[in-house]
């Protein structure tokens, strides 16, 4: 399969901050690519290295197999949705949509074709001849979505492209923006600190730390099979077990990751104390302290729930109990 | 709970403040109609229009007037395109010392004009340059610079920069990235500056004391005009051509910037 998007070895350094250090990816052609971490991670720096506001210090980033080296933004077969938008204030929403393609010379006529036929792709008809300023912001979250799409990029990039809509609405977005990516088989390389967002629209997620990729992989290996603390810990409220804990359960020196989910309260098992409890819709979350490190166990509706102070015991599967390399 | 009613007294004081202001203006306004040429006598004996005829026929204000317009416009445009870059480097991009520029920057209108001038009087006499037109020009730039600077300075600050990423992200390279978004954006700013700069260049007279050789412009004209008394409402109708020449920039200048709150790249 021929790679999209291609870092080898890139970095990019601020003064002594390294941003980005040493990051090799591949993200394949047609993709749904996630880059997650929390902020100051080096996911965005690596989503501008792509589009071209950065330069990388040292290794080199290839699109479609070219190095991009001194190649600036605009030269780029690559657009960009971001995070505020960053709509033209001045123009109007067609306008806006056509820009790149008045940029490119297109006539007129045609450009505003193109740039109705985007809106109508992105469930705006219509809204041509508004500004901006006259749009909710999931309207102008499609604008930008539109306006980066009718230049029919080989990637585009979307930075924390949902961040400012309310929970309906985004959870309505990502839906639209997967199906969106698989009528028109672009690569989507996308930013995110949402682990949720990541995991239910990726093909394939990355997740940083302090400017590395501490692993990459489908949504299911990062969610099932952490490879790192890091990963499990950012990754959905996994339970990470010490080394010392660790080795007593099972006699194996190793951080461990036990989903909540995996933790069953019942009559046997490990002791443990019960420190609080928190309804949360499906299921009751149960924080307790089992050897002096703290747990969550999550409890399905319709089974008894410990009060606070309670002794209970709590077991697992064998399987669920996932090693992970120490330290990391 | 608070009314939104001004008290007697506050309306009093406030329409106090406003005769102290503009009744002197509304004077100088009278007695350019006035039948009486040697001493400004009130109240005026008739009411005349023949002063504007008189003007109108005299070619030291037509030359005042032609000079001090030449100035004002080629200053606005100096100061338009220093101003504007110089606003574009403070407030794009971060480099040593960028507060001290943008102090220095602003320095020259914080300076009494005596200051200025006798400073510039003393650098073009080091340099050997004669006083012409281009003294008087140089010496209002300094000025203007200012203005504009300010006004540009103010809505760099409030156009995103994600709106240049944007431009280049979809293809624009520098040059059409500034035509087609950035000069948009900022142009009631530039406008405003510069019809600000243009009514202030139009009615200095300190710089140009100092900085002007035997050229007269308006506002000299009217200083010599009141020591020699001769036809003396002629100055007051010149006068009443500055305050409108003045006036009307300023007025422009305030209802371009006026309710841009919401320009450029509030993008949420």
């Amino acid at each position: 399969m021929t790679s999209a998007v291609r870092f080898t070895g890139a970095s990019r350094h601020f003064g002594s901050v390294r941003a980005v250090d040493e990051v090799d990816i591949d993200i394949a052609e047609g993709e749904f690519f996630a880059m997650l971490g929390p902020s100051g991670s080096g996911k965005t720096t690596c989503l501008r290295l792509i589009a071209g506001f950065e330069q990388p210090s040292s290794g080199d980033i290839a699109i479609f197999g070219q190095s991009m080296q001194g190649v600036p933004p605009y030269r780029r077969q690559v657009n960009t949705v971001f995070q505020d938008y960053a709509l033209f204030p001045h123009l109007n929403v067609l306008d806006n949509v056509a820009y790149g393609l008045m940029i490119a010379g297109s006539p007129k006529a045609d450009r505003h074709r193109a740039a109705q036929e985007a809106l109508e792709l992105v469930a705006l008809p219509g809204y041509g001849k508004r500004k901006p300023s006259e749009l909710s912001g999931g309207q102008r979250q499609r604008v930008a979505l539109a306006r980066a799409l009718v230049n029919k990029p080989k990637v585009l990039l979307l930075d924390e492209p949902l961040g400012a809509l309310d929970l309906k609405l985004r959870e309505q977005m990502q839906e639209e923006l997967k199906v969106l990516q698989r009528k028109l088989g672009i690569t989507f390389v996308f930013v995110t600190h949402d682990q949720g967002e990541a995991l239910s629209m990726a093909d394939r997620v990355a997740v940083f730390n302090e400017g590395k990729i501490v692993q990459v992989g489908r949504p299911e290996d990062i969610y099932y099979r952490p490879e790192v603390p890091f990963v499990a810990d950012f990754v959905g409220s996994s339970n990470v077990l010490p080394p010392t804990l660790t080795e007593k359960l099972i006699g194996r020196r190793s951080h461990a990751a036990l989903r909540p989910e995996a933790v069953k309260i019942g009559p046997q098992g490990h002791a443990a104390v019960v420190r609080a409890t928190s309804f949360i819709g499906a299921a009751t979350r149960v924080s307790v302290t089992m050897a002096e490190t703290a747990m969550i166990a999550l409890v399905p509706k319709g089974q008894a729930i410990p009060a606070i102070g309670d002794q209970v015991h709590l077991s697992w599967d064998a399987d669920d109990l996932h090693l992970m390399e120490p330290g990391a | 709970m608070r009314s939104d009613r001004a008290s007697v007294g506050l309306k009093i004081a406030a329409g106090a403040g406003l005769a102290f202001l503009h009744l002197p203006l509304l004077l100088i306004f009278i007695y350019a109609f006035t039948t009486e040429d040697k001493s400004y006598q009130w109240p005026p004996p008739g009411l005349t229009l023949k002063w504007f005829a008189v003007t109108w026929d005299r070619p030291d204000v037509w030359q005042a007037l032609s000079l001090s317009v030449r100035v004002a416009s080629i200053s606005t445009v100096i100061a338009l395109v220093l101003g504007t870059l110089c606003a574009a480097a403070v407030s794009r991009t971060k480099f040593f010392g960028r507060e001290a520029v943008s102090l220095l920057v602003i320095l020259p209108i914080a300076l009494p004009g005596i200051v200025t001038g006798i400073s510039l009087r003393a650098a073009f006499n080091l340099a050997d340059i004669p006083f012409s037109f281009w003294t008087i020009v140089l010496g209002h730039a300094t000025f203007c610079v200012v203005v504009v600077y300010n006004n540009a300075v103010a809505r760099f600050r409030r156009t995103s920069g994600s709106l240049i990423e944007a431009s280049m992200d979809l293809g624009a390279d520098s040059f059409q990235t500034f035509r087609h978004v950035i000069l948009p954006n900022i142009a009631t700013a530039l406008l405003a500056g510069g019809m600000l700069a243009f009514a202030l260049s139009f009615d200095e007279v300190i710089v140009t004391t100092f900085t002007a050789g035997q050229q007269q412009t308006l506002p000299i004209w009217m200083l010599e005009e009141l020591v020699r008394p001769r036809q003396r409402p002629v100055t007051n109708v010149v006068a009443m051509v500055v305050v409108l020449v003045t006036f009307l920039p300023i007025l422009g200048a305030y209802y371009l910037t006026r309710g841009t709150d919401t320009v450029a790249g509030q993008g949420k």
